[in-house]
């Protein structure tokens, strides 16, 4: 099995790279199962990588409009990976189907597989709850709920039962450092949330979501709010977050998704176009169509 | 022309009025309260008139009017007349009399016309003649009648308050143990166990007690002889009135007294009104019963109508399928704060006072049957009803507050392995307390001002004692109280005495607004502080 090491060299070799291959209904290339069993990556280089997220034929209808088509991907373990595409090609829905929250919406219906560390996320005799509380999830729009500062991040560990007071402190003070959030609130930790700037609050919110230690976190424009200064902490704090963490991140801002992740997939009208290495789609698409979106072409 | 409509200045000017033309109302209404309420304590001085046939009157002026002259010619003079309080009512049969100003020959102020306020018949005007201890004359004449009354007037007030405590109290308890000793002889009866043990207890019993009763009576009997002294005043019309000391509750001098001395007695007076015991049906004496019965109904009704608005707001508005049903459900919910009070007061009488009272006395009381215990009007079918009237509000200022709360929040909850419940317990339910809240306030203001559903499930207009005592269990839920708002319309309305009563209106209105107000602050204060726990989001 390669070192994580080793394939950040081949990374940069350029000698990984990620073919979509499959059918071309709609011709569109998705990423596709393949015998090996990593769908959406091809190459010898990717065996040894562990896929944390595991997609399969996933298709996804609100009522009778198909929101999603056909997705077929692999999410590798402590990478970045970010979605995007113009508004309203899926990658939030893709997203929240992630750790469920789509079931929250009425109408929806769902097939395909989706496997979360080779858990079928789908299946009914797992606890949705559960599943939640391995997959961390920070939002659009920074929601902290209107307690103290302590009490946000200390929400996800209490839920989960977890009594002790001095672990608990301890908790709180590991989550606010991870989200460099630590030395800005450590004197007013009982100070209401709402009244951290925007900036802080999201982090806030990556500090509660992170306090429960999950495996994946989900980030849905995690700076489509926020102003540069803002949004660069944020950027260098998800470079901090990739060494323990998951990331999926969806964007509509691709500079950012350039800066900050190491795969990229491109989505359009509810379907997989492309997804290799963010340094591939970008310097070399091999979509005609993912290249005039990133070009400024369209979307 | 056109641009000065576009400019928008009139709207500014039209709503601008349109707010101060409220404003003024409201403070039109609030102003004629106050200065009718609080002015009616305040010491005027004692006028005595001389007429033109030689007859004299004494008492203290009110209102002034025109005497109406229907055919008179043009030009004719305007004649007067003015409003007398000449008190006396047991020795002149009213207590006011109207008075044409051309018919007033002298009208001076006597410095030594004293004013009485008693026990009852109301106010007495008149001169001190002497005051007496038994058959012995102590002090002669209106300066030195005066002073002796001066000195013997404590010790007979207290004299009197310890003969009330005697009667309410001592006696009142010994009666109350004898009652429940009776019922619980009626209960063993039921079951035929007359020749029982317990039974021969009880009675045991209630011969102690029957006692102690003695005993207290001639304590009360011994009190009475003590107070002996009494007091005779002349009043104007040659009339004389012996009372005694004990029927006293103040005496004074208005035109001899200062402006400090007018202060005292003014402070004095409104402290009786908002904490002493009503006199004479209501015309006279305090309140207190009245505030204590408002105030304790709309805390009982809040710890009905929060729980129950709150629930149906939250499966309203959380777990409810949004469609054509709930929205049904909310038109009317909505429609339900339309219905006329009186209704809900029916209803009250129907279900809570018939049904649910009636079955709780069958069942838990059936000795005391054909008396309804529960199966009457009491404060807790008052606080029952008013809850159901009240309760629209709540769930509409909680839906509100539902809605308002950013979905964003709740998915945070939920992403974090919160289940719903957990959700809505921690997260939705503490984010949601201000408009519960502000809707309680809602629901306190109009529960507090409302009187017509009161008359018919327990509000009376003398109640005997306030829904909590001393006595086992403490706090009596099926007993019936005094309400301001009821109190209001009993005075201005089925007094005896309207004219005497009228000041009371005003008063007890002013004090029914300084409850709203401070039930309302109170709340208002409890909902900024947890507003400002949680600052609103700065962005």
């Amino acid at each position: 099995m390669a070192t994580r090491a080793e394939m950040a060299v081949e990374e940069q070799r350029g000698e990984v790279s990620v073919r979509a291959s499959g059918d071309n209904r709609r011709g569109y290339n998705r990423g596709v199962p393949g015998d090996s069993g990593v769908q959406g990556q091809a190459g010898e280089a990717r065996t040894g990588m562990e896929p944390m997220i595991e997609i399969r034929k996933l298709n996804l209808k609100y009522g009778e409009k198909l929101a999603l088509e056909d997705i077929s991907l692999d999410i590798l373990k402590h990478q970045v990976t970010a979605f995007i595409g113009p508004s309203g090609c899926g990658k939030s829905t893709l997203l929240r189907c992630l750790n469920r929250l789509n079931d929250l919406v009425d109408g929806v219906t769902i097939t395909g597989t989706i496997r979360i560390g080779g858990i079928d996320i789908n299946d009914p005799n797992l606890e949705i709850t559960e599943l939640r509380k391995r997959i961390g999830m920070v939002f659009q729009k920074s929601n902290p709920f209107p307690k103290t500062i302590y009490d946000n991040v200390a929400y996800g560990p209490r839920i989960q039962g977890l009594p002790r007071r001095s672990a608990m402190d301890e908790i709180v003070e590991r989550s606010l450092k991870s989200a460099a959030l630590w030395d800005e609130v450590r004197d007013r930790l009982q100070e209401s949330a709402l009244s951290l700037s925007g900036g802080q609050q999201q982090r806030l919110c990556i500090a509660r979501a992170i306090a429960v230690e999950p495996d994946v976190l989900l980030m849905d424009e995690p700076c489509s709010a926020l102003d540069p200064i803002a949004t660069a902490k944020i950027e260098e704090l998800i470079a901090q977050l990739k060494k323990q963490y998951t990331i999926v991140i969806v964007t509509h801002n691709m500079q950012q998704a350039a800066r900050v992740s190491d795969y990229t997939a491109f989505l359009y009208l509810g379907a997989l176009v492309e997804y290799d290495l963010t340094k591939q789609i970008f310097v070399n698409p091999s979509k005609k169509q993912t290249e005039d979106y990133i070009t400024g072409r369209f979307g | 022309m056109k641009r000065f409509w576009k400019s928008g200045d009139p709207f500014i000017w039209l709503s601008g009025g349109a707010l101060a033309f409220s404003l003024v109302m409201v403070a039109g209404l609030v102003i004629l309260v106050l200065v009718n309420g609080l002015g009616s304590f305040w010491p005027s001085p004692i006028a005595r008139l001389t007429l033109a046939g030689g007859k004299e009157l004494m008492g203290q002026v009110g209102q002034r009017e025109k005497i109406p002259q229907p055919g008179a010619p043009p030009g004719a003079s305007e004649r007067y007349r003015i409003q007398v309080r000449v008190g006396n009512r047991d020795l002149y049969g009213a207590d006011f009399v109207w008075v044409e100003e051309a018919n007033i020959v002298r009208r001076d102020f006597p410095a030594e016309a004293v004013l009485i306020e008693r026990q009852e018949w109301g106010n007495l005007y008149g001169f001190i003649k002497e005051v007496r201890d038994g058959d012995r004359v102590v002090a002669r004449g209106p300066v030195d009648g005066w002073k002796g009354l001066q000195a013997s007037l404590p010790g007979a007030t207290s004299t009197s308050k310890d003969i009330r405590r005697v009667e309410k109290k001592d006696i009142g308890a010994i009666n109350y143990a004898q009652e429940q000793i009776r019922l619980r002889m009626k209960k063993l009866a039921m079951r035929d166990r007359e020749g029982s043990p317990e039974m021969a207890q009880l009675q045991q019993e209630l011969e102690t007690l029957a006692a102690m009763y003695r005993v207290q009576e001639a304590r009360l009997a011994e009190l009475r002889q003590s107070s002996g002294r009494s007091l005779v005043v002349s009043a104007a019309g040659d009339k004389e009135k012996e009372l005694s000391l004990a029927q006293i509750v103040r005496a004074y001098q208005p035109n001899a007294m200062g402006l400090w001395a007018k202060s005292g007695l003014y402070l004095s007076k409104i402290w009786e009104f908002v904490a002493g015991e009503p006199r004479e049906s209501n015309t006279e004496g305090g309140v207190f019963p009245a505030i204590f019965g408002t105030v304790m109904m709309v805390f009982i009704m809040s710890l009905f109508v929060s729980p129950l608005g709150v629930l149906a707001a939250f499966y309203l508005r959380e777990y409810a399928k949004q469609g054509a049903f709930v929205s049904t459900v909310r038109i009317a919910v909505n429609n339900l704060a339309g219905v006329p009070s009186i209704v809900f007061g029916v209803f009250g009488v129907g279900f809570f006072i018939y049904l649910v009272g009636g079955s709780i006395d069958r069942l838990f009381y059936p000795e005391v049957l054909p008396t309804p215990t529960f199966g009457t009007g009491g404060i807790l079918w008052a606080s029952l009803t008013l809850a159901l009237l009240t309760v629209p509000v709540v769930i509409v200022a909680t839906e509100e507050g539902l809605a308002a709360i950013p979905g964003g929040m709740r998915e945070a909850s939920l992403a974090l392995g919160a289940t719903k419940f957990e959700t809505t317990w921690r997260v939705v339910l503490p984010a949601v307390m201000p408009s519960i809240l502000t809707g309680l306030i809602l629901a306190m203001a109009r529960a507090a001002g409302e009187v017509a559903p009161l008359m018919i499930t327990g509000v009376v207009k003398l109640a005997p004692s306030l829904p909590i005592d001393g006595f086992w269990p403490f706090l009596h839920l099926e007993r019936k109280f005094m309400h301001l708002g009821f109190h209001i319309y009993d005075v201005g309305f089925q007094s005896p005495n309207v004219d005497a009563a009228r000041p009371m209106v005003y008063t007890t209105a002013l004090l029914l607004l300084l409850v709203v107000l401070v039930l309302n602050l109170t709340a208002i204060l409890l909902r900024n502080m947890l507003r400002r726990k949680y600052v609103s989001s700065t962005f």
